[in-house]
């Protein structure tokens, strides 16, 4: 672990893992999210995904551009987003699970934009000023993503019998990636003040999470496994998939602009 | 939800009612027909509207109103409708002299 002496003794390179983590999560949502344009079920809802991927991958390019930086490397953030093979990536394994039928994708969206609402409001009085500056931005985005996934998963649950069963399918599906959002690491424990303990975010998350899956009628579910390993570059099948789809245009066209 | 359901006879798109969106730009002015658009219910057709119609920071206030709701005129009814305010020009302001200087009239 090296700190430099100018950073107030910040740990950078823990710093920097922890930075490139939360880029990462945005950066794959937002990709897997962006494959159900001229897919999703009306326009109006495929315009609906295609912003609230927007807003992940404006959170993400901050988030990238500024864990490049803390690297001191010379990485930028299309350097990081498009070069890194997948044991550098540091995203939850929840980000990068196939988006399924819709229910499973609102599944993922609720469980996610409940955890960032509570990890942006919480980075609003971090001691970093870039992560406080962003989550100020950030934490508004995200409550409308929150109240969208909500508004589905009530819909669903509380709908048909087919649409209940095929949103309790989904979140069966999506919940044993739950407990990898909310462990603890040196990483998050090395920057106390200035990273959000994930420990601490999940009694208002669950608070969050469970009232509305209690409203639209759904059970919780009780997984009889659970991912690990994100965070450290460990990662599912699907994100050996889903990265050549994102970074195939930038490697055979470097530097690619329109 | 609380939010009223659209009536079950508004045109249906796969089986998701109509509604009319109104968006006021900002404070002092009034709402504005900016389209229509496709949702299950009032809430959804709310945030439906938000995502459609204010991306470029368009609004301040929406309003949705079912398109079932909405009694027209009809085009048959045009001319006892519209044609005797043709030829009443004494209805336009155009008889006043406006004075010198005064630049919000």
């Amino acid at each position: 672990m090296t700190s430099s002496p100018s950073a107030q003794s910040v740990d950078q390179t823990a710093l920097t893992t922890y930075v490139l983590g939360l880029g990462d999560d945005a950066l794959i949502l937002a990709q897997r999210l962006g494959e159900w344009i001229t897919r999703a079920p009306q326009i109006e809802e495929d315009i609906a995904l295609g912003n609230i991927a927007l807003d992940l991958l404006g959170q993400a390019r901050t988030l990238l551009s500024y864990a490049g930086e803390l690297e001191g490397a010379g990485r930028g953030e299309d350097d990081l987003a498009f070069l890194r093979d997948e044991r550098e990536f540091r995203n939850l394994q929840l980000v990068e699970i196939e988006n399924g039928d819709f229910a499973v994708t609102m599944a993922r969206q609720l469980i996610f934009s409940a955890y960032q609402f509570e990890l942006y409001k919480a980075l609003l009085t971090s001691a970093d000023t870039t992560l406080s500056a962003l989550a100020a931005k950030a934490v508004k985005e995200v409550d409308y993503h929150r109240d969208h996934a909500t508004q589905w998963v009530l819909r669903l649950g509380d709908g048909t019998a087919e649409s209940h069963d095929r949103m309790q399918a989904a979140l069966n599906q999506v919940w044993p990636y739950v407990e990898e959002i909310f462990e603890g690491s040196d990483t998050t424990a090395t920057l106390a003040g200035i990273a959000a303990d994930p420990t601490a975010l999940r009694p208002a998350w669950s608070d969050y999470v469970e009232n509305v899956i209690a409203e639209a009628t759904l059970t919780m579910p009780t997984p009889k496994w659970r991912s690990r390993g994100g965070r450290t570059g460990y990662h599912s099948e699907n994100l050996g998939h889903l990265l050549p789809d994102m970074q195939n245009l930038h490697r055979s066209h470097p530097g690619a602009t329109w | 939800m609380t939010t009223p359901d659209a009536p079950a006879s508004t045109s249906a798109r796969k089986g998701w009612p109509l509604w009319e969106v109104f968006i006021r730009a900002r404070r002092g002015l009034s709402h504005q027909h900016v389209g229509s658009l496709h949702a299950p219910d009032a809430a959804m057709a709310l945030r439906n509207a938000r995502d459609v119609y204010t991306r470029r920071g368009e609004g301040v206030s929406i309003w949705i109103v079912p398109s079932a709701a909405i009694t027209a005129s009809s085009p048959d009814e045009k001319d006892p409708f519209f044609d005797p305010a043709m030829d009443k020009a004494y209805r336009h302001p155009t008889f006043y002299d406006v004075p010198e200087g005064v630049s919000h009239l």
